[in-house]
């Protein structure tokens, strides 16, 4: 009965197990994503989509650390105009829920391709107000609180399907954004984005990303990611989804434990697409063995005094 | 090793030799690099400029050379750069071609010929015949012609231009109809543009020839998180660049004909 045993629920959206493809990670095209669905995640998300196409940065986009991974690919994307034709066909590939990723420049400028990208078939919207290296959108709109409510805000009032807010872990005291995007409407919050990071060459004396700086993933952010899920946990009711740094089952546990919902996985990809299906055989070991019936049921036990 | 904690390594290159007039092999130490097999790529980082996938053309004791060919502007300006210069390496990544000890052939065009030949010479002392069959725009341009003919015996070399400079006049894929006709051969390997390779695909899937097809495309991380290399359901740089007559099969409605260009969305190749 594995299946019963990881089934869960988060704001309607219907999943067979709590993993779920993180934004960035291989998600433009359906046949990709299907991929990844079939190598067992419960859901996918798309990279983030803008309002107009963005050819993103030059390379090196990425560094390898000895901790972990540091991105900067700039939200290269086609533009929601162009990748509605992707949802669509996705919608007719896809098993599993397809959320879509979702940037702009403005609450106007979200709330469109948040409106465009349901209409074409999105089961749900996650809003990139995190996304660390990229000037006047992701996290400098997640960094204010009231810049944060009012796209929240905006972008509820133009769609029906659940809204995902994908927090930035670059704040002095994350639960104000938690709290704010809750109260401006989210439905479920994902913590966390990559922390902002940078790599310099001792040899040529240059920051390597061409960006200069980007966004940390991977083993290294877990503990930070681990103890932002815990403290959102205690002052919110939405579900949360936890990011940052999980590449096998007991890192999943330990989120679930902390109190979220269920997981998004992204670096751990590169060494093994298979994880979705690594992780869901640990769980569903670790379910049994604690004799638990689903997952649901340990949600957020770390918490207990 | 985990593929993320294959970090980036500086190096110095130790010789840059000229193979025609748009193509230079640097050559340098790197040892994780050195170990490549025949097939695999590294991301090599100019600095301040770019960082680029390179296929790995020779290993030997430490030692790594890539062949360059200046076609945008960080290969343009790698051509200006000069032995002691400084780059960065990350790899090797991706699959490798695998070995045959039965007849090969092997299909190269352009630069495609670079990781052929870094395949014929480890084939060469497993098999008892390589028949290598060359192709490029003009005679100067036609790569490591003395290497290929040592390795492969000039008589099982053969060679096409498309302005008739060296050779045949004809593109690659017009002597190997007869060759495969002629000849049999337990495996096809290729490397080269896109639509060669297509063309070479569909001959051998005609005859029920096992294939092997090095691919090219627009990479960013290298290590399959960013989508940008992807082709149907597989990513070039982690899932190839190597890839076998039946993945070629389920991908050939874009095989050729489309790819992921630089803002997400499919463009015409």
């Amino acid at each position: 009965m594995e299946q019963n045993r990881l089934t869960t629920n988060i704001a309607g959206l219907k999943l067979t197990n709590p993993t779920i493809l993180a934004s960035g990670i291989m998600g433009y095209s359906a046949e990709s994503m299907d991929r990844v669905a079939k190598s067992g995640a419960g859901a996918v998300i798309t990279k983030s989509v803008g309002i107009k196409p963005r050819v993103g940065y030059a390379n090196p986009t990425i560094v390898q650390t000895e901790s972990g991974l540091i991105n900067a690919m700039g939200l290269p994307n086609p533009g929601i105009e162009k990748y509605v034709n992707e949802i669509k066909h996705a919608k007719t590939v896809l098993q599993v829920p397809l959320i879509v990723s979702v940037f702009g420049y403005s609450a106007d400028e979200y709330a469109i391709v948040a409106k465009k990208a349901a209409e074409a078939g999105a089961d749900a919207i996650e809003l990139n107000v995190s996304c660390p290296h990229v000037k006047q959108t992701g996290a400098e709109i997640g960094q204010n609180p009231n810049i944060l409510s009012e796209v929240v805000k905006k972008v509820k009032a133009e769609t029906t399907v659940p809204l995902i807010v994908k927090l930035s872990p670059n704040v002095a005291d994350i639960v104000v954004f938690a709290k704010a995007a809750v109260e401006a409407g989210a439905d479920v919050l994902t913590a966390v984005n990559t922390l902002k990071a940078l790599a310099i060459d001792a040899e040529t004396m240059i920051p390597i990303l061409n960006n200069i700086k980007g966004g940390l993933s991977g083993a290294a952010i877990k503990p930070v990611s681990l103890r932002c899920v815990y403290d959102i946990a205690d002052v919110v009711d939405v579900p949360i989804i936890g990011c940052g740094g999980i590449s096998n089952w007991r890192d999943a546990v330990e989120f679930l434990l902390a109190g979220a919902s269920a997981v998004q996985i992204g670096t751990a990809v590169a060494d093994d697409i298979k994880v979705f299906q690594s992780v869901n055989k640990g769980l569903e070991t670790y379910l049994r063995k604690k004799r638990y019936e689903n997952v649901k049921e340990i949600v957020g036990l770390a918490h207990r005094k | 090793m985990p593929i993320a904690n294959n970090t980036m390594r500086t190096t110095q290159i130790l010789e840059i030799r000229n193979e025609s007039p748009t193509v230079k092999t640097f050559v340098f130490t790197d040892r994780l690099c050195s170990k490549a097999k025949p097939g695999q790529f590294l991301m090599l980082w100019i600095p301040g400029i770019d960082e680029i996938p390179l296929s790995i053309m020779d290993t030997s004791n430490g030692i790594v050379s890539v062949s360059v060919k200046a076609v945008g502007d960080a290969t343009r300006y790698m051509h200006t750069m000069q032995t002691g210069a400084i780059i960065g390496i990350r790899g090797p990544f991706g699959n490798s071609f695998t070995e045959t000890r039965g007849r090969a052939l092997l299909v190269g065009g352009g630069t495609g010929t670079a990781p052929l030949l870094f395949l014929a010479k480890q084939l060469s002392t497993k098999t008892d015949r390589l028949t290598f069959v060359e192709g490029a725009k003009t005679k100067e341009e036609l790569l490591f012609l003395k290497q290929i003919g040592k390795i492969c015996e000039y008589k099982n070399t053969i060679t096409t231009t498309e302005d008739g400079t060296a050779g045949l006049q004809c593109l690659v894929t017009k002597p190997l109809s007869d060759v495969l006709d002629r000849e049999h051969f337990d495996m096809i390997y290729t490397c080269g543009p896109e639509v060669m390779v297509k063309k070479i695909f569909e001959m051998t899937d005609k005859r029920k020839l096992p294939i092997e097809a090095s691919l090219e495309r627009l990479m960013r991380c290298g290590i399959g998180l960013c989508g940008s290399c992807v082709i149907g359901k597989y990513r070039v740089c982690r899932d190839g660049p190597v890839f076998t007559g039946a993945q070629l099969r389920e991908i050939k409605n874009e095989l050729g004909t489309s790819k992921i260009g630089i803002d997400g969305s499919k463009v015409p190749i």
